[in-house]
């Protein structure tokens, strides 16, 4: 018997819906759970509206229309229902991770069309496009799940885990080596141990709530030569003080990134240290950083600086920036310009798919024409944000919550004092979801650990 | 020299150690014609190391064993000298049966075993080569120029291949225990491309038990009640014998720290790999620097001798040196040394090399088994040796492969490890490996294997039907349980002893019997129908009773894990076919050619995305088939 699975099924941002997708034979219970309609009862192909409502805390998560199809007449010849959300990240992500907390799973990349083949829903000559799906959608989510995992939470996890394989480790020895001449794990010494990891995941859960784990939202690069206002314009985005604006060029050495909402779009925004080519290490780093940045970026806005003529490192951005989806701002137009139509239309001539607005920083004028512009790229499809993101968010929260589920399971096991070789099962269990998350699964390392920590042996 | 043919055989087993025996007996029960060889006939059986069976995960390995009809656990009951039950604190998972054997007996039991059973014939004599036609093993050569011819050939040669043993500065070709080692046949399976290998291991000094002082020790006796390690046994009586504990101390360390160099371990002549868990006392010492003693265990080598085996201090640290240390130590000041420690390297395969019935990918009807597959431990050797026995058997009545999965048996795990994931040291099995420990316990494996090897044929009508009768005892016991119901007037004083909260209405006692603090013989007295069990339904009722919710929870996992499982892949299949799988994957698929897609998953170098296209692949074949 099959699993039920769940997942957004639209790609965010095209249109003001999205849509949740389960299929599986606990479809209609997950519906039950989740879904509150004045009509009580969810009836076969009938769109129904209601509102996605969390059964533990009764509170609305969002005003929706659903519809359940029964199998085997559906995409994956299983049950199915998709729930139509309005089509903000918070509702989509929400609307999810209720789905996952009420008897679905995270679907896998493709697993819709997987099932849908496997089920003889797609005849033979699609075979190998939904091979090819599979593979283009697991590479792709891969990818972004590596590189969106900012350094912090990594390093989070792979402490929490530590603290989990050094319990793991003292559970094993006690069960696999009961002759040896080792400390004895108490109970007392487990419950203890227990809270601790549990509180440190149920913390790192509660900021995947707010989208922090993945830089989630459209994400943008700031670049430009020194000096021409990255970091001004970034301020003015996030209404405040933050990036270090002088006159000294050179002077953001690193990247600095920050969340922005503008509309109902949430933005992932990064000030680059500039691209230009320097002798000095520390901004070397921030270089490299730079051009990451820019290649993961959805959306370029680079800024040009209207009180100097056209250098050379502006023209050696803008063949960087090729083809890339890209606003140009033209800054500082409040100064004494030395500009002409002419170096505009040199600009258009070099990057004729960008769009190109007029800003002054200390003025603040353009800023509203920038945001405009900014919402009008995404509604209209122009300008995608990867979907995969948002995904990788809610698995990662998935994960956090199994992991901490086993931990509270192994704790009240504990208090209970149930046989060690149970707890393990459980405390083990929450050890490779957590490496799920960064990628390691394998569970030899505990093998390895015990026989580097433990003198055992005849 | 001239060769000649002196007999003709279905199955050929090379080496009589723990995995011989149980693959020539596995062989001559299912009706082969079955030869074993040994270079020597002191070597059947012999426990080279230390003087027990069992312990964890290896006491499960040697249950199942029994169930699938195999002779370790019966020979063990016929020659233990002490027995034990470990982690009974634990979950019943985990509680794993040890027992001391009388190495002697233990030998000659085996031996007698061999020489009387049907099918199967002993001999004395040292294989220097394989004959091989078409890449097929099809027989072995005689140091004396006698050749046998067989179907098929099992490998399980132990230590004895091109075995060295090292003792301080010294080091000569040897094979365990002083015997002689064989040298040609491991050049000669290289020669033929098997990927051949170094592993290392060691044993303790045996020291007189006349010159140990026991007053300085703390005494490990037996347990009480006897569990027996075959399933045909009810119950056992039998005198036991006390082992010893003591430990070593600073002055024990300084000794040997001062003698490192003199060590064959750090002196770099030993080339072989050998395993963690079983360091030598020089690498305890040098690794645990900071470990204040070590503990060691004086246990008996038998009743007809007064030899002692030193748990816990293998080495290969010359005997003046061995001597110095031993005697620094509690109890051994004045301990004579009959044989020394020393340290053994060895030919074996890259398991790596081998399919999951424990054939060579290489060569067609060669089966190997033991530490020639890179394992370590008697318990793990046998369980090899009993599936490339079922397996021979199989492959000449072509039929289809005997193979345990890891939700069925350790045993499964065990052989799952070796040659899908490889190892890098000797293999020791332990209860951590094995992802379903909750159901692969030691008091189910008659329920778990019985019926698979009545089937094969292997094991016979008397095991059979003792295990229907107990499982029909148990079945019929649990709905008795189910129905009885108990008054709160008659059970409330009992639970409010135990610390049990009270009930308010009439239950079952199969649901009084699910709290932990509640057992099954102390509910006799308000049970006044309940038929006389024996020990062994008892427990097993107890433990399906009381670990119920765990025992479904991971039953439902490894329904999950069996659909992968049960995906089945023909090794006819040319993976270089299946477009959209990454080259690594193509290479190590074509390499492995596992037997399922589970299997697959668990191969390095196949991700998931890999196997998602294969399942697509498989529906696609399928259905242009039918």
């Amino acid at each position: 018997m099959e699993d039920t699975i769940a997942a957004i099924a639209t790609a965010y941002g095209e249109g003001g819906i999205g849509i949740i997708r389960v299929s599986g034979p606990d479809t209609l219970s997950v519906l039950n759970k989740i879904f509150v309609s004045r009509s009580k009862k969810i009836v076969n192909r009938r769109m129904t509206y209601g509102h996605i409502v969390d059964p533990d805390t009764n509170r609305k998560i969002d005003e929706v229309l659903c519809v359940y199809m029964k199998q085997p007449h559906t995409y994956t010849k299983e049950d199915v229902a998709e729930i139509n959300c309005h089509g903000s990240m918070v509702s989509l992500r929400k609307t999810l991770e209720l789905a996952l907390k009420n008897g679905a799973r995270l679907a896998e990349p493709g697993e819709f069309t997987k099932r849908a083949f496997l089920n003889g829903r797609l005849d033979l000559s699609q075979a190998e496009a939904v091979i090819d799906l599979i593979k283009a959608k697991t590479d792709k989510s891969f990818d972004v799940a590596m590189d969106q995992l900012s350094g912090g939470i990594s390093a989070e996890i792979t402490s929490i885990r530590a603290d989990i394989m050094d319990l793991l480790v003292n559970l094993t020895v006690n069960i696999d080596y009961p002759d040896e001449d080792i400390e004895e794990l108490t109970y007392t010494q487990m419950e203890e141990n227990l809270l601790q990891i549990g509180d440190m995941i149920d913390k790192l859960a509660a900021t995947a709530d707010s989208g922090k784990i993945i830089k989630e939202g459209l994400r943008v690069s700031i670049i430009g030569k020194p000096n021409v206002g990255k970091s001004s314009l970034m301020n003015r985005l996030l209404r405040e003080t933050r990036a270090i604006v002088t006159e000294i060029p050179g002077t953001t050495r690193d990247t600095i990134e920050e969340l922005v909402s503008i509309g109902n779009i949430p933005l992932h925004l990064t000030d680059t240290a500039g691209i230009r080519q320097t002798e000095n290490k520390i901004e070397q780093i921030g270089i490299e950083k730079s051009k990451q940045s820019f290649n993961d970026a959805d959306l370029i806005l680079f800024v040009v600086d209207s009180s100097r003529e056209l250098s050379a490192e502006d023209w050696e951005i803008m063949d960087y920036i090729g083809s890339r989806k890209t606003i140009v701002l033209i800054n500082k137009i409040d100064l004494a310009g030395v500009w002409t139509e002419e170096t505009k239309a040199l600009i258009k001539e070099k990057l004729p798919a960008a769009e190109i607005l007029e800003t002054s920083m200390t003025e603040r004028t353009g800023i509203h024409q920038l945001e405009e512009a900014i919402q009008d790229m995404v509604y209209s499809g122009s300008v995608k944000q990867n979907d995969s993101l948002l995904v990788t968010n809610v698995r990662h929260k998935d994960l956090l919550d199994q992991a901490s589920g086993f931990i509270k399971d192994a704790l009240a096991m504990t208090r209970m004092r149930e046989a060690m070789d149970f707890i393990e099962v459980d405390v083990k269990s929450a050890y490779e979801a957590l490496g799920e998350i960064i990628g390691e699964t394998v569970s030899d390392d505990i093998i390895n650990e015990v026989f580097s920590r433990f003198c055992l042996g005849k | 020299m001239k060769k000649f043919v002196m007999g003709e055989y279905d199955v050929i087993v090379v080496g009589a150690g723990h995995a011989g025996c149980e693959a020539a007996l596995a062989s001559a029960r299912m009706g082969k014609k079955t030869l074993i060889l040994s270079i020597n006939l002191e070597a059947v059986a012999m426990m080279a190391c230390n003087p027990s069976i069992g312990g964890t995960g290896k006491g499960h390995l040697v249950r199942e064993i029994d169930a699938l009809g195999g002779e370790m656990g019966i020979n063990i009951d016929k020659t233990f000298i002490q027995s034990k039950m470990l982690n009974t604190a634990k979950g019943p998972a985990v509680h794993s049966l040890r027992a001391q054997a009388d190495k002697n007996r233990y030998h000659e039991e085996m031996k007698k075993t061999l020489e009387l059973q049907e099918n199967l014939d002993l001999k004395q004599g040292e294989v220097i080569d394989l004959i091989l036609e078409d890449q097929k093993a099809c027989g072995v050569i005689m140091r004396t120029g006698s050749v046998y011819r067989g179907k098929t050939v099992i490998l399980a040669t132990g230590t004895f291949l091109k075995g060295k043993i090292f003792i301080g500065e010294s080091a000569f070709d040897s094979g365990p225990n002083g015997l002689a080692p064989s040298l040609e046949l491991g050049e000669n399976l290289r020669k033929y491309g098997l990927p051949m290998r170094r592993f290392k291991t060691g044993t303790p000094a045996r020291a007189l038990g006349k010159s140990l002082d026991y007053s300085k020790m703390t005494r490990q006796p037996g347990d009480e009640t006897i569990v027996p390690f075959s399933f045909l046994n009810d119950s056992l009586e039998q005198d036991q014998i006390s082992c010893w504990l003591t430990y070593t101390n600073e002055e024990t360390h300084q000794v040997i720290r001062d003698n490192f160099h003199r060590s064959a371990l750090f002196g770099g002549q030993i080339e072989g790999v050998g395993p963690r868990y079983c360091p030598s006392i020089e690498d305890k010492v040098n690794r645990f620097a900071d470990k204040k003693r070590h503990q060691l265990f004086i246990e008996p080598e038998g009743l007809t001798t007064d030899e002692m085996y030193i748990q816990g201090m293998s080495s290969s640290l010359p005997e003046d040196v061995q001597e110095a240390f031993y005697k620094t130590i509690p109890g051994l000041e004045n301990l004579e040394i009959v044989r020394p420690a020393y340290a053994i390297e060895y030919d074996c395969i890259d398991p790596l090399d081998l399919k999951l019935n424990l054939e060579n990918r290489q060569i067609e009807n060669l089966f190997c088994a033991g530490q020639f597959n890179g394992s370590s431990g008697y318990e793990e050797a046998a369980a090899q040796g009993l599936m490339a026995g079922i397996n021979a058997v199989l492959k000449i009545e072509k039929k289809d492969p005997f193979i345990l999965d890891r939700s069925e048996a350790y045993i499964g795990v065990l052989i799952d490890d070796l040659v899908t994931k490889g190892t890098n040291e000797p293999y020791r099995i332990m209860t951590s490996r094995a992802e379903y420990r909750l159901v692969l316990r030691q008091d189910n494996a008659d329920l778990r294997l019985t019926e698979k090897s009545y089937a094969l044929g292997l094991a016979d009508q008397e095991r059979f039907d003792l295990f229907m009768g107990k499982k029909e005892i148990v079945e019929k016991e649990k709905k008795r349980l189910e129905k009885a119901m108990i008054a709160p007037e008659d059970i409330n004083p009992y639970l409010e002893e135990k610390g049990s909260s009270p009930i308010q209405t009439k239950i079952s006692i199969l649901e009084l019997l699910k709290r932990p603090q509640v057992s099954y013989d102390d509910l006799s007295a308000v049970d006044p129908e309940r038929p006389q069990l024996p020990a062994h339904a008892k427990a097993q009722l107890e433990v399906q009773i009381k670990y119920e919710g765990y025992i479904t929870k991971q039953e439902q996992q490894i329904k999950r894990f069996k659909k992968l499982e049960d995906k089945k892949l023909e090794s006819s299949f040319n993976y270089d076919e299946v477009d959209g799988l990454r080259i690594e994957a193509r290479q190590k698929l074509n390499q492995f050619k596992p037997v399922s897609l589970g299997q697959a998953s668990r191969i390095s170098g196949v991700s998931p995305a890999d196997i998602n296209v294969l399942l697509i692949h498989l529906e696609k074949l399928r259905r242009k088939r039918g």
